[in-house]
């Protein structure tokens, strides 16, 4: 054991001695949870923002993969303990974990991504999955010749119903005798990972008569692709763009601007204007979105494109309100 | 109907496998539970060597050697050293687990999966063409070839392990070792031979897995199925035909859960948490009160003399 701990102070050691980035530079330490930097989409995103403002801002970047969620307190105080002047954890697995260690050093600033947190160094970022898959659900319900559709979530947590329930309303809000069949792929975090499971899943939609399926199920998501390339039918991605993953068979993708509030943060930050508390970030804000490029261009019509795209705007000026699983359980919840 | 027995099917077919090397292991007075780990090393090993050779069945015989190779390392923790078996297969499945990201890290850089393959390069379903002219039986003669594999194999086995010398030799080393050893057969070679003819049949299971019913393998992917199979066998009491049995039950209620999720009444009334959770619920119920004693190989979980 002994022998183990020199090993690692060794490590962070080498880790943390690199003396070669100008003292002024701002410090920022990025800490990703367990889908790591290459998972295509949510921490993938959150990387590249953090890079891109390396690139353009010149801070001074680290970054750091938690294998489990019981390494993640660890990591941030890792930064914290070395003045890291802003420190940001991604997924709503890191929000106590950040409470924790915010509260044990008040002078560094955090940012919070996917979960609330109202401390006054923490800045969090929630964003509105549900106007995005709203907009989704519209583009399946235009599209669809069988008027019937799926949704397939990974774990059934609160989150995704979000992702659902946006979805749902979209879609009957072209057509209001639509039938969405939703499935869960599990309830444990296994679901996250199981792309034979939801492949299934996906089969078992489109043998029903579910022409287009949206999968909000991370790695699973694979499973659903190739389902709807075997079935000749249709699957719509999440988070990051997906469409090219199989052209032809996704029909879009609902984007999710992770990058984006990194990015802005760090930005603000350097600038000596970053502001904690708990920031929304929807379509207005360009932080939610559907996908369009030469992938899936031919899947949908100009027509379609056009309807989608007023509706946006509607949703952006307030006349049409997407149902919150949030707000909608927070009421039922009071009653 | 013909879509929920297809579905099951195909939910069976890697538990089949996974159970059926597991079962030889066993048998053969081994306690393996690394089943979990020779399906990941497999399944990766099996989508690795398609992406580079785009032929399926190359990346089929790449994984069954790789799987047993990673048993013949059991085997020789367990029958070499005489280390504890239960630590050794903890070994192994650890050692799967984190070697296949930082595998993918080295090949592709990118540690949660391998790209993703053409159709073209992967196992794809097979007509019988004598099957599909029947009336009723057309409809189940769409299945990958793996799959009328993984249902024929259990009757292999029970042929093999109860008509053949080496069959007889394999129980013996598993119910009584010092008869065999007594008999002049060497108990070790007995075992060596076992194991890596048992990690060849998981990795049928990873395969199939990562280039049969998936299009690529993504880290942990096998998602406790080797757990399942090893469930499998102890309903199945360590007899090839029940376990069989017990992998299409195991089938049956996965397929039945996709069933149930898509019932709006159900739903309503049950949590999808508690839809999910009835292969195991439904398996708990049957190892009460349906099973009576198990009654496994006399020396599985001593360590080898």
């Amino acid at each position: 054991m002994n022998s183990f701990l020199k090993a690692l102070s060794y490590f962070l050691l080498f880790f943390f001695s690199d003396a070669a980035y100008p003292s002024s530079s701002l410090k920022v330490g990025l800490v990703l949870d367990k889908g790591g930097k290459d998972d295509k989409s949510f921490n993938a995103s959150a990387f590249s923002g953090a890079t891109e403002a390396k690139k353009q801002l010149g801070i001074h970047l680290k970054v750091l993969e938690c294998q489990s969620d019981s390494a993640i307190a660890a990591s941030l105080r890792t930064f914290a303990q070395h003045n890291y002047d802003l420190i940001i954890g991604i997924g709503f697995v890191q929000q106590s974990p950040i409470e924790e260690v915010a509260k044990e050093f008040p002078n560094l600033s955090f940012l919070l991504v996917d979960a609330p947190s109202s401390l006054p160094n923490v800045r969090s970022v929630i964003f509105n999955e549900h106007e995005g898959s709203y907009l989704v659900g519209v583009i399946a319900a235009l599209t669809t010749k069988t008027n019937h559709i799926g949704f397939i979530g990974g774990m059934d947590i609160p989150l995704i119903r979000r992702f659902e329930r946006g979805f749902r309303a979209g879609a009957q809000s072209i057509e209001p005798r639509i039938k969405t069949l939703t499935y869960y792929v599990g309830a444990s975090s296994d679901a996250w990972r199981n792309p034979t499971k939801a492949k299934e899943l996906a089969l078992g939609q489109f043998s029903k008569g579910v022409d287009i399926s949206f999968c909000a199920a991370g790695s699973s998501c694979a499973g659903v692709f190739d389902a709807a390339e075997e079935s000749h039918r249709l699957a719509i991605g999440v988070d990051s763009n997906q469409n090219w993953v199989k052209p032809g068979f996704i029909l879009t993708s609902m984007v999710k601007g992770v990058d984006l509030a990194v990015f802005q943060t760090i930005e603000q930050k350097l600038k000596g204007r970053f502001k904690p508390g708990i920031i929304h970030l929807g379509l207005k804000e360009g932080a939610i979105s559907y996908s369009l490029d030469q992938y899936n261009r031919p899947l949908i019509s100009a027509q379609v494109e056009k309807q989608t795209n007023a509706i946006r705007n509607l949703i952006m000026k307030g006349t049409i309100v997407v149902p919150d699983y949030y707000k909608e359980n927070q009421r039922d919840q009071s009653k | 109907m013909i879509d929920f027995i297809n579905s099951t099917l195909r939910f069976a077919t890697p538990l089949i496998f996974a159970s059926m090397g597991g079962l030889l292991c066993e048998r053969a007075g081994i306690a393996t539970i690394c089943i979990e780990g020779i399906i990941l090393v497999s399944a990766f090993t099996s989508a690795a060597f398609d992406y580079y050779s785009s032929s399926p069945w190359l990346s089929l015989g790449a994984a069954l050697l790789v799987g047993g190779v990673f048993m013949l390392l059991h085997a020789f923790l367990t029958v070499r050293v005489k280390s504890d078996p239960i630590i050794s297969a903890i070994t192994v499945n650890l050692l799967a687990s984190g070697m296949t990201p930082l595998l993918m890290k080295l090949l592709f850089s990118n540690s949660t999966n391998t790209p993703s393959l053409p159709q073209e390069n992967r196992f794809l379903p097979v007509f019988i063409p004598f099957l599909s002219s029947f009336p009723i039986i057309r409809h189940f003669s769409n299945h990958l070839s793996l799959v009328y594999l993984a249902i024929l194999l259990p009757f292999v086995i029970q042929i093999t392990l109860t008509n053949t010398r080496w069959g007889l030799r394999l129980i013996a080393a598993g119910d009584g070792p010092e008869a065999l050893v007594t008999s002049g057969v060497s108990l070790n070679h007995t075992r060596f031979v076992a194991l890596f003819l048992g990690g060849c049949l998981m990795a049928f299971s990873g395969s199939y897995l990562a280039i049969g019913h998936s299009s690529q393998f993504i880290r942990d992917m096998s998602a406790g199925r080797g757990f399942i199979a090893l469930a499998a066998i102890i309903i199945g009491k360590w007899q090839p035909i029940p376990t069989l049995v017990a992998c299409v039950f195991f089938g049956f209620t996965d397929a039945l859960q996709i069933e149930l999720q898509s019932s709006e009444m159900l739903n309503l009334i049950l949590p999808a948490q508690f839809i999910q959770s009835l292969p195991y619920v439904i398996s708990l119920v049957v190892l009460v009160f349906a099973m009576g004693r198990a009654k496994p190989p006399l020396a599985i979980g001593q360590t080898s003399r």
